[in-house]
């Protein structure tokens, strides 16, 4: 860990810390904004990678984590009119007993079985929001009388904050001895339970890990859009954006994953001009990184940086 | 009077699921790609017999033809462009070449969906049907495409029970998914092989298709949807098992229909989902899954 303060990652990382930390000061609130929603996918992407690139957890449904956190906070905040930070943090462990669910299957099934679960716990969740729709305000979306608050700057440094502090806590979780064994149980969990290391455990502490970061996040993007629609948290399609994010950044690189996403996120909104044709764009270049940098952009760049 | 409606509503829509499904599980068995652009390439071959018909001015069985041809095309392309880079290549782990199988065939389909909403927009297209008309089955009026679309399916699940059972290429193919080394142990090339399975999974896709666009219609927002039911059926039955598709696809059309008209069409997805957890839970490998 000491030797990590003087790598050049983590002066890397610093320095764009530091520049994006100053850039409400010079740009506009259209940009801000959209680098707010970035900052927060980036979160859901990084603990989608903590899942499949560390467990080895192939999650197609980070919707269903991001989802029940969102919807969880937005609900208590538009019944009850409780304090937004008290919502947040119910969404964020709501989340956590949804990562606990999806953990159960985990333990039986692998591969593309697990896979499917987790493809219908976001479909089911769908569909439960779309049948209570009084609850949930169904296909129309949620309304949330409170925000954290309405000034653009403020809400880019929470996201920006929020960001780094949960990047540096994946990471640091991802290169630990923890990390390395859920690395290993991902990989070969005969051999890392013949070692003596408790899988179900490791894995557990997983989807527990990647639940609360998935809710929290998603639950800070509700308040920060005012709304919460089956479309922005729980679709499936936002679900293939995290994954794409995560695998086009570098998957097993957790910081990559914040990357891809903010890079999806921007790409996806400079291409706007070109109208429909934009996530026709995206996709093509996410498939021609996935095909010809299996790595990602950090994956590429790191190994670069291995070789010289 | 309502059980028989159901009965025979049910029988159309299941046996049209079954086909899709069972050119999904075939590539899986045989080659362990699971291919998630799926919904995609059924969507393509329905659109493109929509557009041969009203743009091209084609006759319906030339433009159902030309939609399955579409199809063919798709999963070839499918194959070469994205599946066989992937197996083939070096940088990526084996055993991370599932994910990227995944990842990659979710972008194609992605991809083929955006073209098919830029060129022909998202609104739902209805093939016309080859038969028309309705027939009366016991007091209760039928769609005469209703039982074309049965027949259909059922004559080619069967043609391809001969082709797979009774012909040299048929029994390569079943050989490759019980054991692909002692296939290649006995001189036979499994890309070739490969290439047969794609070409057949493009055919049954492409019919698949054409008859769900006569039937309910298609836009480019079916393909999520057609993916995942032709998924879950396909693990309800066990991956790679075909038989046990073809049941699967049964129980989840029956099970679709009727709670469509026992309680109501907007819960109609849900028992099945509920059943493929419950299942999952208690045989993850699926009805008829060998693991």
């Amino acid at each position: 860990m000491a030797n990590f303060f003087t790598s050049r990652l983590f002066f890397i990382s610093l320095v764009c810390v530091v520049v994006a930390a100053t850039l409400p000061l010079y740009v506009s609130g259209y940009i801000l904004g959209l680098l707010t929603v970035a900052f927060y996918f980036g979160v859901f992407a990084m603990a989608w990678d903590l899942l499949f690139g560390f467990a080895g957890e192939v999650n197609f449904g980070p919707t269903f984590l991001i989802g029940t956190g969102a919807y969880t906070a937005g609900i208590l905040n538009n019944q009850f009119g409780w304090s937004v930070y008290v919502c947040i943090l119910l969404g964020a462990l709501a989340s956590v007993v949804a990562g606990f669910v999806l953990a159960l299957p985990a333990l039986r099934v692998r591969g593309p079985y697990f896979g499917l679960t987790t493809l219908v716990a976001v479909l089911m969740l769908q569909n439960f929001i779309v049948v209570f729709a009084d609850l949930t305000g169904g296909e129309i979306g949620l309304t949330i009388p409170d925000v954290i608050t309405i000034n653009a700057g403020a809400n880019y440094w929470i996201a920006l904050g929020f960001m780094s502090i949960s990047a540096a806590i994946l990471y640091g979780l991802s290169q630990s001895p923890v990390g390395l064994v859920l690395q290993a149980s991902g990989q070969d969990p005969v051999q890392a339970g013949a070692l003596g290391f408790n899988i179900v455990k490791h894995k557990l502490a997983a989807f527990i890990v990647s639940a609360f970061f998935s809710g929290l996040s998603g639950a800070l993007l509700v308040f920060y859009f005012g709304t919460a629609s089956v479309g922005t948290v729980v679709d499936v399609a936002v679900g293939v954006n995290v994954i794409v994010s995560a695998v086009l950044g570098g998957r097993r690189t957790v910081l990559g994953a914040a990357l891809g996403a903010i890079f999806l996120i921007v790409a996806g909104e400079f291409l706007r001009p070109t109208g429909e044709l934009a996530t026709f764009i995206v996709s093509a270049v996410a498939l021609l990184v996935v095909l010809f940098f299996p790595g990602g952009f950090l994956g590429a760049a790191l190994s670069r940086e291995a070789r010289s | 009077m309502l059980a028989l409606q159901i009965l025979i509503d049910g029988f159309a829509i299941s046996a049209l699921y079954a086909l899709g499904a069972t050119g999904f599980t075939l590539i899986f068995g045989v080659s362990g790609v699971l291919n998630l652009s799926h919904g995609a390439i059924m969507v393509a071959a329905a659109v493109a017999a929509w557009a041969a018909a009203s743009v091209l001015h084609l006759d319906i069985y030339s433009g159902a033809l030309f939609g399955v041809g579409v199809a063919l095309i798709m999963a070839f392309a499918t194959y070469f462009a994205v599946v066989k880079p992937i197996q083939n290549s070096r940088r990526i782990p084996n055993e991370e070449k599932e994910i990227f199988v995944l990842t990659g065939t979710l972008l194609w389909g992605i991809m083929i969906q955006e073209l098919i909403a830029y060129f022909f927009t998202n609104n739902a297209k209805t093939v016309l049907p080859i038969v028309e008309g309705v027939v009366d089955i016991f007091g209760n009026r039928t769609p005469r495409n209703n039982i074309f679309t049965a027949l259909v399916c059922c004559l080619v699940i069967g043609l391809l029970w001969l082709l797979v059972n009774r012909t040299r290429t048929g029994k390569a193919v079943l050989a490759a998914s019980m054991n692909p080394r002692g296939v290649t142990l006995l001189g036979l090339e499994l890309t070739q092989i490969y290439i047969v399975v794609w070409g057949i999974y493009g055919i049954l896709a492409g019919i698949a298709g054409v008859l769900l666009g006569m039937f309910l219609g298609v836009s480019s927002y079916s393909v999520g949807p057609l993916t995942a039911s032709a998924f879950s059926i396909v693990v309800l039955g066990g991956l790679g098992s075909v038989s046990g598709s073809l049941i699967a696809a049964f129980v989840v059309g029956y099970l679709e229909t009727i709670t469509a008209y026992m309680i109501s069409p907007a819960y109609r997805t849900i028992p099945a989902l509920l059943l493929l957890v419950f299942v999952m839970y208690i045989r993850p490998q699926g009805l008829l899954g060998r693991r």
